[in-house]
């Protein structure tokens, strides 16, 4: 497991996402109200772009013609066919044991102790004054 | 052979002979009407009496009735069989008649008919209860009036009606079905109030009776996604006379399509092929796959679950020849359920009775 900086936690505004590439890899990473998650921008199905996909909240009912809406913009649908998936976990709503995105760990780190490392960060200017996302991959 | 158990024959049909043997079961005023207005009866065009898928020709009654009255159709499904109890299911056209009252006079008197001509007859049947779906209120009557009698075992309505079953109008015809341990019996047919496809009008026979599936599966999809079992969690829905192997392909494209859009119906909060294995039943004959042991097994096996199976004949509809009612492919084990274990888990009054 190598650490990647892969965003300047400024360029990720709240309630935006990034894709990022991770040794080739796609990853998109969110961020909900400055936290930030990472997950693989593949859905489990067919493999659509979730960075495409509409946020959404969680919808549930109680009883039939209930809805209830809680957990904005922590959902992400896929534009394919819009399968739902925690931006939290990586679950799917419909079967979350079984069908789950991969999610990767992320951290957020000073500028200062990412100049000194072990990071890869290969692909843009890193300053000691700035806090930058971190991803396990 | 039909394994250890009581067994169940969970379709058998009863024909009305003609009006004349309805009018003591009326009421001073409908008598009069029917004579007046030259009522001369609601045969249902689903199954025109003269059509020989309606009646085997081995089937047809002295009396020109298709399978005869209830000794003669007690000799063919139960003693010849050596099955214990069977459930008689009166197609008549109440649910096609326009006028809501005329349609509920025509309930009461078919389902005091079949008290009278049938289960008195013969204590090893048990019947459906006939109700004028079009008026949900005066189908609950219907219900509150046959309930108590522990030889009414289930509630019956057609594969097509009015509107889909999951609609909430029709919730109090399920409210009293739940309340009273009655499953709903969704019959193939139609009373024509719409189409009998959602392309139009089919032309030919053939056409009409294939596309009979279709209501099914919609009515399925219906009962499902409006939340039907979620709100009345002890109901138990059976398919009568449905065929069976359509079933796995469309659970799976219902459960594939939740995926995607279950947000629009939050209350289906498990996928619904899950939700039809619970709480649908469907009856053989006929049984809609080619006669081929090896493939009887795998549509067994798409299915998906062993207790959703019932044995029924069908009689005196004409589906097949001979004496084999239960296609080849099934195992033992299977078969027992068929016949006894899964009726009986779904009509819990026969249990209780005998």
């Amino acid at each position: 497991m190598a650490r990647y900086v892969v965003a300047s936690v400024d360029d990720i505004g709240i309630g935006e996402r990034k894709l990022v590439d991770v040794r080739g890899r796609p990853v998109v990473v969110f961020n909900i109200n400055g936290e930030f998650f990472a997950l693989l921008d593949r859905c489990p199905h067919q493999g659509g772009s979730l960075c495409a996909g509409k946020m959404t909240g969680l919808v549930e009912a109680g009883a039939v013609g209930e809805f209830k809406y809680s957990r904005h913009g922590e959902i992400v649908r896929c534009p394919w066919h819009g399968w739902e998936f925690d931006v939290r976990t990586g679950k799917s709503y419909c079967n979350p044991e079984r069908l789950r995105v991969r999610q990767f760990p992320v951290t957020l780190e000073a500028g200062a102790q990412v100049v000194e490392g072990p990071f890869v960060a290969e692909t843009f200017q890193v300053t000691v004054e700035d806090k930058y996302v971190v991803i396990e991959a | 052979m039909t394994g250890a158990g009581t067994s169940v024959d969970c379709d058998v049909h009863a024909q009305v002979p003609n009006i004349g043997a309805l009018l003591p079961y009326f009421d001073d005023y409908w008598r009069e009407m029917i004579e007046v207005r030259g009522i001369e009866g609601f045969e249902l065009v689903n199954y025109p009496p003269s059509s020989p898928l309606t009646c085997r020709p081995d089937w047809r009654g002295e009396d020109g009735t298709n399978g005869g009255d209830a000794a003669m159709a007690a000799r063919h499904v139960l003693d010849e069989r050596g099955v214990d109890i069977a459930i008689v299911n009166c197609l008549y056209g109440v649910q096609a008649i326009h006028d809501d009252y005329m349609a509920a006079a025509f309930a009461k008197a078919i389902n005091d008919w079949l008290a009278d001509k049938w289960l008195a007859q013969e204590p090893r049947f048990r019947a459906s209860i006939v109700v004028p779906a079009q008026n949900p209120a005066l189908a609950v009557a219907e219900i509150e009036r046959r309930a108590g009698d522990p030889r009414f075992v289930q509630v019956l309505l057609l594969a097509s009606g009015d509107l889909p079953l999951g609609r909430n109008v029709y919730w109090p015809i399920f409210e009293a079905a739940e309340r009273h341990g009655l499953p709903i019996g969704i019959h193939a047919g139609s009373a024509y109030r719409n189409a009998l496809t959602c392309n139009g009008w089919p032309s030919y026979h053939v056409e009409a009776y294939v596309d009979l599936t279709h209501a099914l599966q919609g009515q399925v999809a219906s009962l499902v996604t409006h939340g039907v079992f979620k709100k009345f969690p002890a109901l138990k829905v059976v398919l009568v006379e449905s065929g069976v192997s359509w079933l796995p392909a469309f659970l799976w494209r219902l459960s594939k399509f939740w995926h995607g859009v279950r947000i629009e119906a939050p209350w289906i909060d498990r996928p619904p092929a899950e939700i039809v294995r619970e709480h649908f039943r469907l009856t053989l004959q006929p049984f809609d796959a080619p006669p081929s042991a090896s493939i009887v097994q795998k549509v067994v096996e798409h299915v998906g679950s062993e207790d959703i199976l019932l044995y029924a004949s069908d009689y005196p509809h004409w589906h097949f020849d001979g004496d084999q009612t239960l296609p080849d492919g099934i195992s033992e084990l299977l078969r027992k359920k068929i016949y006894s274990a899964n009726p009986l888990s779904t009509y819990r009054k026969i249990g209780e009775m005998s």
